[in-house]
């Protein structure tokens, strides 16, 4: 079975008129020399970025091959985006910090990079005491600090950069890259394949339960460069980890490419919940410059009981292509999606789910919540597949979009397919508009328009917001209400 | 005096509402506003918090000295206008915790003053909870989300508690409501009342000035408030019906 729905906004609205937005709160760019490869893309790129992170010949092999397939394919145009053409040819597919040095403590480490740091308020030296959080920091590709690793080591923890991993643990990458999200995949996860720069890998050993929340922050720098980050995260039989991303980015008037992969692999009993904030520079008002984000998410539950759960706030991008998704192979594993999606000005968004079951008895859970403002797109698109032999599977989904104004679109296209006759999947799907009785209620009560925005959206939100871990909740409450400032008149 | 309306004039999509109101209020003073369904009580209210959908065409509202008409909703509000709603509305997802701590910092905010921190503000609403006998746990669910009428009603006197306005205005709040409501809402009002402060109530029915009782009973009748006397004109109403009004206003009309 498969449906869509689609829903537009066109009546004039009297009170959500005006459409400004602040200006972009975390846009600087930091001086730093950056070593760039040779512009364009072609196999010498490939061999350039594996040459200068001195990776074995596995890795080599692995990207060429990558970058043959790539040549093959086409650019995909399904999803409900408009998508200027982006010349390959004119980006620098690596750039790294060219003082690169191991570090062992941080007065090593680049002043202008800490002072960067401190501006997006994640000082290593701070976070280092701070909270128990593990800070694996990528500024332009290349890992520059990692935190915690010997607190993490005890426990068995592996937790470094991609490119420290395939040093130092050839076999365990050799083993599990690529075999959630192979290098056939899709366009853009070819492209990665063949010159991912960095991104972070995470081991948990059998029966560990990780102590802290894992958490990188990953950060574009440099003019004309693409982002094409790699991460991988294995929890073995019975381990649990959870995992944080959070973006911010410079201000820039060229767009931006990043299309970056992130691989689970959850084995028997094991438990990994992925939490992102995702706030990449998104464009001016009228639509100018932002960043292309087209990422694969990919998690598979291996092992009977295991459990992947993503969660998402998704505010930045100018394009937003993404779709965490799950393989739910082993009995009894369960999935899930909390997704909150914002949209201004003349930002556009694709993105939602695929819950893929495979496993008997297993089970999904799919929430998202996307909001638009402005002249903005936003869509919902889920696939929910349950194959024969999927028995007694479930699957609850709920998708909810809250427009603000008139020129705005909501889309959602839930794909639904199933194989057995013992499984149950229930659909839900809602649209609605902030109120002008909700508006003058709360201003009623004294508030200005926009911190009713800011309560009526988080309370809008919170399903998905309850999921996320302490540290990022506070930060994402924060941004949707910067997200949709001045999204009123 | 704390609210003056002169010759006030409004109208909705172009069709004239108000038809010239007139009415003082002082500090300390109860009015009961009353009339029949679709006479403009309503629309008072609305006008008076600074609803936009209706257009002032005409007159004057002078609060505390001010023209009001000229100031935004909010800071209606923050110069103590409350209004509590007929029908208040849902915002799910938000607790009465969390958007009352906006509201009130917000106010405060306003007059200068710091924000309360967590601890005195959850004071402050069980200490307000107590006065307006508010025993359920209200505060933790989601603004009016599922709530019965009586409950939407008991939250909106829970919210003028903790707002402490200057004039409040309550919009049908006796409407839908049992007698054990009634009660509770009337004893939340009677317990506000100072002398510093003002209330209009508007209501269908004398029942609720059997518990709030008026200083000054007005009625309102196509757009003008035709009648204004004490408490007893309440009664009077109540045993004489709307029609003695609206044939005492076809005779006025015959005869003038």
């Amino acid at each position: 079975m498969q449906g869509q729905m689609v829903i537009m906004e066109s009546d004039p609205n009297n009170i959500i008129k005006e459409v400004t937005q602040s200006d972009y709160k975390y846009g600087f760019v930091t001086d730093i020399e950056t070593e760039y490869a040779p512009i364009g893309l072609s196999e010498d790129t490939v061999r350039y970025i594996s040459l200068k992170k001195n990776e074995p010949e596995f890795m080599l092999e692995y990207r060429l091959k990558a970058f043959r397939h790539w040549l093959t394919m086409k650019l995909p145009k399904w999803a409900h985006l408009d998508i200027p053409p982006i010349d390959f040819q004119d980006i620098y597919f690596y750039a790294a910090p060219k003082k690169k040095k191991q570090y062992e403590s941080l007065d090593q480490v680049d002043p202008e990079l800490l002072s960067t740091f401190d501006k997006l308020g994640i000082s290593l030296e701070e976070q280092k005491k701070l909270a128990g959080v593990a800070v694996d920091a990528v500024i332009d590709s290349v890992s520059v600090k990692t935190t915690f690793s010997e607190t993490l080591s005890k426990y068995g923890i592996i937790f470094c950069s991609m490119s420290e991993a395939i040093q130092n643990h050839p076999d365990l990458v050799k083993q599990y890259l690529g075999s959630v999200v192979p290098y056939t995949d899709n366009y853009y996860a070819s492209l990665n394949s063949a010159v991912f720069s960095d991104g972070s890998f995470c081991y948990i050993p059998k029966g560990v339960r990780c102590p802290v929340e894992l958490s990188t922050y990953f950060r574009i720098n440099a003019a004309n460069t693409g982002q094409f980050e790699r991460t991988l995260i294995v929890a073995d039989e019975g381990a649990y980890v959870s995992y944080m991303e959070g973006c911010t980015a410079p201000q820039r008037d060229e767009n931006q490419l990043h299309a970056a992969v992130v691989e689970i692999v959850a084995m028997k009993d094991a438990s990994v919940k992925y939490s992102t904030v995702q706030n990449w520079y998104p464009g001016d008002k009228s639509g100018k410059g932002g960043i292309y984000n087209f990422v694969t998410k990919r998690g598979i539950c291996k092992g009977s009981n295991s459990k992947i759960s993503w969660t998402q706030v998704e505010t930045g991008s100018a394009i937003t292509w993404k779709y965490p998704s799950c393989i739910l192979l082993g009995d009894n594993s369960v999935g899930e999606f909390y997704s909150v999606a914002v949209t201004n000005n003349h930002q556009q968004a694709d993105t939602g789910t695929k819950m893929l079951h495979l496993g008997k008895n297993t089970k999904s859970t799919i929430i998202s919540k996307g909001i638009s403002a402005g002249k903005s797109n936003n869509s919902y698109r889920g696939l929910v597949r349950i194959s024969k032999n999927a028995v007694n599977s479930r699957n609850y989904s709920q998708c909810d979009s809250l427009l603000l104004g008139s020129t705005c679109g909501a889309h959602t296209w839930p794909y639904i397919q199933v194989e057995n006759k013992s499984s149950i999947v229930e659909h839900e799907a809602t649209t609605s508009k902030i109120s002008e009785d909700q508006l003058f209620y709360c201003q009623q009560r004294g508030m200005n328009a926009e911190s009713a925005i800011g309560l009526i959206v988080n309370g809008y939100a919170k399903e998905v917001l309850k999921q996320l871990p302490m540290e990022f909740a506070v930060e994402a409450q924060k941004l949707l209400s910067i997200s949709l400032e001045g999204s009123v008149g | 005096m704390l609210l003056s309306i002169k010759n006030l004039h409004a109208s909705i999509n172009g069709k004239e509402i108000l038809k010239g109101i007139d009415l003082d209020v002082n500090q300390g003073e109860v009015h009961a506003i009353m009339g029949p369904n679709g006479t403009g009580k309503s629309t008072l209210a609305s006008v008076i918090a600074g609803r936009e959908v209706f257009d002032v065409t005409s007159g004057e509202v002078i609060y505390k000295g001010r023209n009001l008409l000229k100031l935004a909703v909010e800071e209606r509000a923050r110069e103590g206008i409350f209004l509590g709603f007929q029908y208040p509305v849902e915002i799910p997802g938000v607790s009465i915790t969390n958007f009352m701590r906006t509201a009130v910092n917000e106010v405060r905010k306003y007059k200068g003053l710091d924000p309360l921190g967590g601890g005195a503000f959850l004071k402050l609403m069980e200490e307000k909870k107590k006065l307006v006998e508010l025993t359920s746990n209200l505060a933790n669910r989601s603004v009016n989300e599922g709530f019965s009428g009586g409950e939407k009603k008991k939250n909106e006197i829970f919210q003028m508690a903790m707002l402490e306005p200057t004039l409040a205005i309550l919009d049908e709040t006796d409407s839908g409501l049992d007698i054990d409501a009634l009660r509770v809402v009337a004893n939340g009002v009677n317990k506000l009342r100072t002398k510093d402060n003002a209330f209009m109530v508007i209501t269908h029915y004398q029942r609720l000035l059997d518990y709030i009782v008026p200083d000054f009973v007005h009625v309102l009748f196509e757009g003008k408030i035709v009648k204004s006397g004490t408490k007893e004109l309440a009664l009077e109403l109540e045993e004489k019906g709307y029609d003695w009004i609206r044939k005492e206003q076809r005779d006025n009309g015959i005869a003038g």
